[in-house]
């Protein structure tokens, strides 16, 4: 090889080499993994080939828990946060003064270290002997008697873990429909002022599919973001998320892996892989329907 | 203009709801670290505010016998700093590569590059904890290390970048005789100083922020990093019904970044509308 079609390569090196290792030989070896039957980590053999750890993964009540739990996440969180974004950026756009305060503010929690935060909302949502806590304050209020938010009924967990996720997700969001909706070309709505067109109007038939590409993005990045949801649960459950009937698919993968329950890795595979198939179908359908209905 | 008016006091008053929610947890973390543990629970109804505040709290959590939270902070910093100077030659080598020089399959390689981000990284873990254990490198900092040098989106990112910068300058800095490498370091890099920051801070924020990777591949207390740091005083340490020195560490932690976001803001957010995810 000459010299000048050498270097780009010496260039490149450390990149393929990172990327050789951690992510292209990792892609083919999860398959494999997914497919060895009864694999011990410790003499790193194996019994046979199949679809033994599918099934097995796919008849664990822990994983029916923990699909249930990521369904619920994905279903409430991603309309509710790309809504109430979308209403927060539509305010956001029509305020000149404290635009840049509340903009400020708005993304703070995009910087915060999710672990940390989430123990902040454990004692705000938490009712122990010595207090019913700050969000059971609130609830005594209306009348609301109290209720244990972290270890209490189902729904309750529930509430408080899609709450802090919509928390957490809000700040990219709002950032994204504000620049979306600040780059809609002010001619179009000067010509429907000129004619008269309600502000309701101006909204369904302006606003909105010009923004369409851009809630599409939101509501694509939303799904794929919630169904890998994990961090969030261990800030306001703890590590034992199977305990708190909290776990989600991803938590599943990792307690395969690691930890008391952990040694699985050709589960924890079958089950990242099973993940993987349905972020993926889920998203081509996302990307067919704003084929379909996207105005651009 | 009476209902324009009232729309702007409706628009006002949700804006300002929306901001109390955000800012709420933050105050709560700040007003409960500087209650002393006996006024924490004799409070069967929560204050709103510390009556006498005390800093008793921070120094609780920086005592190395309960909580060692000074090493946690310690590991990530060593962390985030050999994580973000390993990545940033590695990127800036290979987006010099596919933006300036010329070579067989320069195109599709980028292409195998681009395609790699849609891999998500829960579905590469698994093989990497199996590799890095049987490397012997778990609780080691290049354990925790190893996997996150790379960054495609990054590389992506600089190499259009990279491109913005006229050829003639590349030609001309050629007949002067300047090495490739001289050319890269005088002159390109100081042009793109400003995508490199954005970079450098979305990696600080990445890094101080990440726990799936640390938690699977540490369990010695003296290689945590703050997120596994937190969650083992949760669990473990100043005893599980100390809050008030639990929100010293909260706050503690929360800070570096805040202050980081106070000062870089537009940058921050500028660069997460460009391409961050988050979720």
């Amino acid at each position: 090889m000459r010299k000048d079609q050498l270097k780009p390569w010496l260039y490149l090196l450390p990149s393929l080499i990172f990327l050789g290792i951690f992510m292209v030989y990792p892609l083919f070896d999860v398959f494999v993994y997914s497919f060895e039957e009864g694999y011990n980590s410790a003499s790193q053999t194996s019994t046979g080939i199949g679809w033994f750890n599918y099934s097995y993964v796919l008849h664990d009540p822990f994983f029916l828990q923990a699909l249930k739990n990521t369904f619920i996440i994905v279903i409430i969180t991603v309309p509710v946060s790309t809504g109430v974004a979308l209403l927060i950026s539509l305010g956001l756009n029509s305020i000149k003064k404290l635009k840049d305060l509340f903009q400020t503010i708005f993304f703070l929690p995009y910087v915060t270290n999710t672990l940390a935060v989430g123990l902040v909302f454990m004692i705000m949502f938490k009712k122990t002997p010595y207090t019913d806590g700050f969000v059971n304050l609130i609830l005594s209020a209306f009348g609301v008697s109290p209720i244990d938010f972290i270890e209490g009924p189902y729904w309750a967990k529930i509430f408080v873990m899609c709450f802090y996720t919509i928390w957490i997700v809000m700040p990219f969001k709002i950032l994204i429909l504000t620049s979306a909706l600040a780059s809609v070309d002010e001619t179009y709505y000067k010509a429907a002022r000129v004619d008269g067109t309600s502000k309701l109007r101006i909204f369904t038939s302006i606003t909105l599919p010009m923004i369409s590409p851009m809630i599409f993005y939101l509501v694509i990045t939303g799904f794929i973001g919630a169904f890998k949801a994990y961090s969030d649960e261990v800030a306001v459950f703890g590590t034992d998320l199977n305990a708190a009937g909290m776990n989600t698919i991803v938590g599943y993968v990792y307690d395969m892996l690691y930890g008391d329950s952990g040694g699985y890795p050709s589960y924890a595979s079958a089950a990242a892989l099973i993940l993987f198939s349905i972020v993926l179908t889920i998203t081509v359908i996302n990307l067919l329907i704003s084929k379909k209905t996207s105005f651009k | 203009m009476t209902s324009e008016k009232l729309r702007k006091i409706i628009i006002y008053f949700f804006l300002s709801l929306w901001g109390i929610i955000v800012l709420f947890p933050f105050y709560w973390m700040i007003i409960t670290s500087v209650k002393s543990y006996g006024s924490y629970n004799s409070e069967y109804i929560p204050k709103l505010f510390a009556s006498d505040p005390t800093f008793g709290n921070y120094v609780n959590a920086f005592d190395s016998t309960s909580g060692s939270l000074g090493r946690y902070f310690v590991n990530t910093i060593i962390f985030t700093v050999l994580t973000t100077a390993m990545m940033l030659v590695v990127i800036v080598l290979s987006a010099f590569a596919f933006s300036r020089l010329r070579f067989k399959g320069r195109d599709i390689l980028f292409t195998l590059f681009l395609s790699l981000m849609m891999i998500p990284n829960e579905l590469v873990i698994i093989t990497n904890f199996v590799t890095i254990t049987n490397w012997g490198m778990r609780n080691t900092f290049l354990g925790l290390i190893l996997p996150s040098v790379t960054s495609v989106f990054y590389i992506y990112l600089l190499k259009e970048n990279f491109e913005q910068i006229p050829d003639e300058l590349y030609k001309a800095a050629k007949v002067d005789g300047t090495s490739d490498l001289k050319y890269l370091t005088r002159v390109m890099i100081p042009i793109c100083q400003p995508t490199i920051i954005t970079i450098i801070i979305l990696k600080v924020i990445e890094c101080w922020n990440s726990y799936v990777w640390p938690r699977l591949i540490t369990d010695d207390r003296s290689y945590f990093l703050v997120s596994n740091g937190i969650q083992e005083i949760r669990e473990n340490g100043f005893g599980r019904e100390n809050i008030p020195a639990m929100m010293a560490a909260v706050v503690v932690i929360s800070i570096p970044l805040v202050i980081l976001f106070l000062i870089f803001h537009k940058k921050i957010m500028a660069g997460v509308s460009r391409g961050g995810t988050k979720g």
